[in-house]
């Protein structure tokens, strides 16, 4: 069995993010973004590569999206209502609740200010979020017969999770975007110690290793409230959802700690809608923000009102939040337009802008003027402050969660191709685990698990679950220990219990494989056992004891009594078990290891004594029998006891 | 497995508590609290000191009290409220508990009596919902018996008063089988309520899970959740083990208009389904209303059991049960505004969370539709939590809900008329903002429907003898036993009954549906579902207290072997049956409630030259004599005479290269030589000719 990844989207570099993984005959599409960076075919994945005929309800039994950012939902709409996939498709409650926010912003950034022609309408945005199923997370949804997905909590954005899909025996991890460190209101990632064959995560942060945020937060604040409070306006430039929150969550706190007056304005209405959707899902975001619900919901927003356009005038100091971000046109445009020539006034930039947007020019060197048009120039004389909050994980993150779920391999995608690269020798180097970097358009063939059924039976699992225990005397000298100057020999007695499963397969033509434990074997087979042993009669030496005095008893040698015989018994015990170890057990009449048998042999003339040895008058025989597991342990020991003199004690 | 009935449980408020014991695992289903005997007690008095309490005529004689006579307020026991557990759980061993799984805030009243004690180590499973609601509910329960706390001061130690032989002997006939129970074995059941601090340790031990969400159990029984459709957050139970696949159904409804739907798909294909919903109103005895002229007891009743042979999966969904379910809220609210117009007040003391919401909406829409300005209140420590929790928890309600969040609004109206200032939510009747803003006529909303605890009391004393006043009470509910503190009452008593659990004529397209082997049923419902079928699964019927034993179905379970990485050693093929076999090594695990063999460490390599350690076959003395020549070793045949052996013993006295003897007999080989590898030599012989693994 199988697995096979074709990647998409979101190969070897960042957006449109598409990735099609078929494990044992299903095929998943986990995400469907768009590409923001282009404007031509290569916006969106290549759907043909996965049907030739188009025909793709039955090319592909579900899609899973993983949360709403646009490289990850962005071409969900195309394709299904243009494309014409009408399955399953899943994604978190939050997910499914803004993802129509997203991407009905973006149409209209597209269709009404650009003038493009739209790729879908609003209503394809529509007729194409009915047909998607919600899912909590860790809930544990059934396909169909045998595919089986799970959400887990991922950070990154509200609703953001990663997918466990697992077919019969083969089960895969895909990332989509995650957060390993709690933010002011997301958690971190969160998922069970799965086994899985495959673990495909995104690496936008491949090889940085970021450090806290909280001094970036620190001086966020302190560049706000210094503009402020002398009178400037600050202009926060966000996309809806998200980020927004997030800064206005920090500056909520921070206006009520330090009992601040001045207004905090949220720009379009769709923020507003936004903070009444991060209301009712309060529930996903991260435990501290989480427990406000009751008294006090963290984004019903204290200090927070909605802009009217009129006020972009008004005198007297004010912070913005006006989408879109990276002030690629709208509004955020207009109020910059504005307030970009008062050296009192401050723009944050928060996050990643694309190149050719404002954002881009204002971050990347510190103009004084900026061409908006041919006509048009604006001056720039306000302060320019850069946030780099990113909600993604950094390269530790990324090794601490594919050490942690230790799949059988990784697939890397979302990020840029030499820290791919680097990323991928460490995850080889560091975890043995087997790395890939596919492009786009590339597949990746990987082994998967296979599990033989069969019926087992009880006698089995019972001996499977005994424990076996081994006692093993070691002596060791306690090296560190220098007070002490005696070095004491301590004596350790270590107890392991490696339990060891055996059992007897036993296959029949189509018939399911059965596992007996070895004892029901011939039952089942109906034969007879036959036992091979082995048997030894071992002479001991005594010969020195007729000098020894007071060791009268075995004077009289031919007439052996019980007493004596144990006594025998005992001598060899007491030899044996100081250079055997604590293994060997004395049963009066016998000494017993594992299935090593030895006993006083009377007989004069016994089958089993091959060997010329000693004279009976100077030599004990001990009749030793085994079975062949122990066939080496036993010449050991006849080794031993061949080389004993029982009188010398 | 086996399974023992605790208690059938009474009605919505108080849950059935069975304990399964599976896989060598104990398992407690629910753990309520039968809220309902909290009537024999007297409400807080009023004029505690003004009334003293006079024996009556009546209470001289012990004798006549057995009559059936109308009881007599002065009669209920005045006292700080005990409250009774489930008797029957107290006779098990607590620390022998290995799972404990809630389907109901209900369902976890009881709880805390139990998490508290020493040596109790069982997991906990509840939903999250239901935790965050059955820990509110029982902070309320906490904080409403304070009042009594306040009242008798603190309790003495010991038992108190009126738990004494002599003061139970004059109780009333009906008191007494409440606190006894039919034999006297329910007085062991009752105990003084737990202490917040109990509740705090008991939601410490709970560990929530969201619908679907599987969790394992020490490695062996997988457990699950999914919903019942009853209230926000309720559940049935799935548990898998390695033998069996269980479920547990408690009250369930398919179609909820607040609540996610009952999933019945997540029950198909277990073997085995303890059918615990005993919601049935046949169950109940039907009240006799009339005494307290309620005009509508037969607009508000469920009972309509047209037994419908002929029904399948549509009638399970069909939605004339919720459209029953809102007819009613809708003759409810009709007799709310009724009342209101009157210039009466309205005091609404049901303890479902669904019904007290929709109410809110439907009381809202008609108050505006009659343009009348009446508020709302609702008087309750916990309410305004619960309502915000109401409006954060879109996963778990029904589908029409769920909506509401994808086009943005709230799910539930009553945030919107919070901040309309047309709901008001305070905790107490003594809050002191309530006094500002209090008006008359007024719907409230409050606690408690035993009509013992909470604001309910001072609201009903208050308006007791107003005959335009409305108090809207549920069925099931000893209303003569509630009210009698009250009496006399002028104020109109609405009782309704709301559904509960799986109508009787739907058990039988439902199991029919879920296709087990087994199913677990109540007794008392035996002759109310018959079932003809000829592929009908095998019926137990259980009762109270006593244990089921439930045959097993298959002998062995399933083994997975990692095909790539296990030994498989001394593989052979017996021919003359098609029969393969081989010995199988490796490292054995349960996880996840599956039972895997996997490479184990390093021994697997060590273990691949060992010789088979079984044989079977005979031997025969020519063969092995011509298998050692071969070999090198030389030997003569002594056929073995039987005076000495009752078996006939073969030997073989190997001269060359060294002695030694092979003892054959039928069933047994014994080779004896004089070193090492002459020995393993001639056991490689004999291994050859026999079979062997």
């Amino acid at each position: 069995m199988a697995i096979e990844c074709l990647v998409l989207g979101a190969g070897q570099e960042v957006g449109k993010s598409c990735a099609v993984v078929t494990i044992n005959g299903k095929r998943i599409m986990f995400d469907c973004g768009m590409h923001m960076g282009y404007l031509d075919h290569r916006r969106f994945p290549d759907f043909s590569l996965i049907s030739k005929s188009s025909d793709f309800n039955t090319a592909i039994d579900c899609i899973v999206i993983t949360h709403f950012h646009l490289d990850h939902v962005g071409a969900l709409p195309y394709f299904t209502e243009v494309c014409g996939y009408s399955g399953p498709i899943y994604m978190t409650y939050p997910t499914k609740a803004l993802s129509p926010l997203m991407l009905e912003d973006y149409r209209k950034v597209m269709v009404d200010r650009r003038g493009e022609q739209e790729l879908f309408s609003n209503d394809d945005i529509m007729k194409c979020m009915k047909k998607v199923i919600a899912v909590d997370l860790k809930q544990t949804v059934q396909v169909d017969k045998d595919l089986q997905i799970r959400a887990y909590y991922a950070g990154h954005v509200l609703g953001a999770a990663m997918f466990y899909a697992k077919v019969g025996d083969a089960a895969m991890v895909y990332t989509g975007d995650y957060n390993m460190t709690p933010d002011r209101h997301l958690g971190a990632a969160q998922i069970d110690r799965l086994q899985l064959d495959l673990l495909i995560t995104e690496s936008t942060y491949a090889t940085t290793v970021r450090d806290s945020k909280y001094a970036r937060e620190r001086e966020f604040l302190k560049a706000v409230h210094k503009c402020v409070a002398d009178g400037g306006k600050v202009l926060i430039p966000t996309f809806a959802l998200g980020r927004a929150q997030e800064l206005c969550i920090l500056l909520d706190n921070y206006w009520e700690r330090m009992n601040l007056k001045v207004p905090i304005y949220f720009s379009a209405g769709l923020t507003i809608q936004a903070n009444m959707y991060y209301k009712m899902l309060i529930s996903w975001t991260n435990q501290r923000v989480k427990e406000t619900y009751a008294t006090h919901n963290a984004f019903d927003f204290k200090n927070v009102r909605s802009f009217d356009r009129s006020l972009i005038n008004a005198p007297g100091p004010c912070v913005l939040f006006a989408t879109p971000g990276m002030i690629s046109g709208g509004f955020s445009l207009e109020v910059f337009k504005l307030w970009a020539p008062s050296e009192m006034n401050l723009v944050t930039l928060p996050g990643y802008c694309l190149a050719g947007t404002i954002g881009h020019k204002l971050t990347t060197g510190k103009p004084t003027k900026i061409d908006l048009d041919k006509d048009i120039q604006i001056s720039v004389r306000c302060q320019i402050h850069q946030l780099s909050f990113s909600p993604h994980t950094d390269a530790k993150g990324i090794m601490d969660l594919v050490k942690f779920l230790s799949p059988k391999h990784v697939i890397l995608v979302h990020g840029e191709k030499p820290k791919m690269a680097s990323l991928k020798g460490k995850i080889e180097s560091d975890l043995g685990i087997q790395c890939y970097y596919p492009a786009n358009n590339d597949t990746v063939c990987i082994p998967s698990t296979c599990w033989l059924k069969a019926d087992a039976s009880k006698a089995f699992f019972r001996s499977s679950l005994n424990p076996n225990f081994k006692f093993v005397k070691t002596i060791s000298e306690d090296k560190s220990n220098l007070v002490s100057k005696e070095t004491e020999a301590t004596s350790v007695l270590q107890v392991h219990d490696e339990r060891v499963a055996e059992g007897i397969l036993i296959v029949e033509r189509s018939k399911k494989a059965k596992v007996v434990h070895q004892n029901e074997l011939l039952l089942m087979i109906g034969k007879d056992k036959h036992d091979v042993q082995f048997a030894y009669c071992c002479p001991v030496q005594i010969g020195n004891l007729e000098r020894t005095k007071g060791m009268d008893f075995a004077l009289s040698k031919n007439v052996v009594s019980t007493s004596d015989e144990c006594s025998w018994l005992h001598l060899l015990f007491a030899k044996l078990s100081t250079k055997l170890g604590g293994n060997i057990q004395d049963f009066g009449q016998h000494l017993q290891v594992d299935s090593i048998h030895i006993s006083i042999c009377l007989k004069d003339i016994c089958p089993y004594r091959t060997t010329n040895g000693p004279q009976k008058e100077s030599a004990v025989f001990f009749c030793c029998t085994w079975s062949v597991a122990d066939v080496n342990l036993a010449w050991e020991i006849i080794s031993i006891m061949e080389n004993l003199d029982l009188s010398i004690i | 497995m086996k399974f023992t009935c605790l208690s059938k449980g009474g009605n919505f408020y108080f849950p059935p508590c069975h304990i399964i014991t599976v896989s060598g695992f104990r398992i407690l289903l629910d753990c309520p609290l039968d809220l309902s005997s909290l009537m024999i007690f007297s409400p807080i008095p009023t004029h505690a000191f003004s009334t003293p309490e006079l024996p009556t005529p009546d209470s001289v004689d012990p004798k006549r009290q057995k009559h059936e006579r109308p009881i007599d307020s002065n009669e209920l026991i005045r006292a700080q409220p005990w409250f009774k557990t489930v008797t029957s759980l107290h006779l098990w061993n607590v620390p022998f508990i290995d799972v404990v799984l809630i389907s109901s805030p209900m369902g976890m009243l009881g709880l805390p009596f139990f998490s508290r004690v020493n040596g109790f180590r069982a997991k906990i499973y509840v939903t999250e919902v239901t935790a965050r609601i059955g820990q509110l509910m029982m902070e309320d329960l906490v904080l409403m018996n304070r009042e009594f706390r306040q009242f008798y001061g603190c309790e003495e130690s010991g038992l108190p008063q009126w738990m004494n032989w002599e003061k139970l002997d004059l109780l009333p006939s009906l008191f007494r089988e409440i606190v006894l129970g039919e034999d006297g074995a329910e007085l062991g059941g009752w105990m003084p309520l737990y202490s917040a601090d109990d509740v705090k340790g008991c939601m410490q031990k709970v560990h929530t899970l969201k619908y679907a969400q599987e969790v394992c159990y020490n490695g062996t029984l997988i457990i699950e959740a999914v919903s019942s459709g009853l209230e926000i957050g309720t559940c049935n139970w799935t548990i898998n083990g390695p033998k069996r696949n269980i479920a547990c159904l408690s009250s369930s409804i398919f179609n909820s208009s607040h609540a996610m739907n009952f999933d019945y798909h997540a029950l198909q294909g277990n073997d085995l389904i303890i059918y615990s919903d005993l919601s049935s109103p046949v169950l109940e005895d039907v009240k006799d209303n009339s005494y307290y002229s309620a005009p509508t007891s037969q607009n508000s009743s469920t009972l309509s059991a047209d037994n419908d042979q002929e029904a399948s999966a549509e009638l399970l969904l069909s939605t004339s049960e919720s459209l029953e379910e809102m007819e009613k809220l809708n003759f409810i609210c009709s007799c709310i505004i009724d009342s209101v117009k009157a210039g009466g007040s309205v005091l609404i003391p049901i303890g479902r969370l669904g019904i007290i919401l929709q109410l809110l909406e439907l009381i809202s829409l008609s108050l505006e539709a009659s343009s009348l300005k009446v508020p709302i209140f609702i008087i309750s420590s916990v309410a305004e939590e619960l309502l915000a929790f109401t409006n954060i928890i879109p996963e778990w309600l029904c589908k029409q809900r769920q909506e509401k969040l994808f086009s943005g609004e709230p799910f539930f109206a009553h945030a919107q008329l919070i901040k309309e200032k047309k709901l008001h939510v305070f905790p107490a009747v003594h809050s002191p903002n309530l006094l500002k803003i209090w008006q008359e006529p007024c719907i409230v909303f409050s606690p408690h429907w035993s009509l013992r605890l909470g604001p309910v009391v001072h609201l009903l004393r208050r308006w007791r003898g107003d005959e335009n006043s409305l108090l809207i009470m549920e069925e099931g509910v000893d209303a003569g036993l509630a009210l009698l503190p009250f009496k006399p009452m002028a104020m109109k008593v609405l009782q309704c009954s709301f559904l509960s659990g799986i109508k009787l004529q739907k058990v039988q397209p439902l199991l029919k549906i879920l296709q087990p082997k087994f199913v677990l049923f109540p007794e008392d419902l035996r002759q109310l579902v018959s079932y003809s079928d000829t592929n009908s699964p095998a019926f137990f019927y259980y009762c109270e207290n006593e244990t089921l034993r439930v045959p097993s179905l298959k002998n062995s379970s399933e083994l997975e072997i990692a095909a790539d990485s296990v030994s498989l050693i001394h593989c052979r093929r017996l021919t003359e049956e098609s029969l393969g076999i081989g010995r199988l090594k490796g490292e054995f695990s349960v996880t996840h409630g599956k039972h895997q063999l996997r490479s184990g460490s390093e021994q697997a390599d060590s273990s691949q030259s060992r010789p088979p350690l079984l044989h079977w076959g005979s031997l025969d003395l020519e063969r092995l004599l011509a298998v050692l020549e071969k070999m090198g070793i030389r030997g003569s045949v002594e056929q073995g005479n039987s005076n000495t052996d009752s078996e006939n013993a073969g030997v073989v006295h190997v001269y060359e290269p060294n002695k030694a003897l092979i003892e054959v007999r039928e069933n047994s080989t014994i080779i004896s030589a004089s070193n090492e590898s002459l020995s393993s030599l001639i056991f490689e012989a004999v291994d050859g000719i026999l079979s062997g693994l």
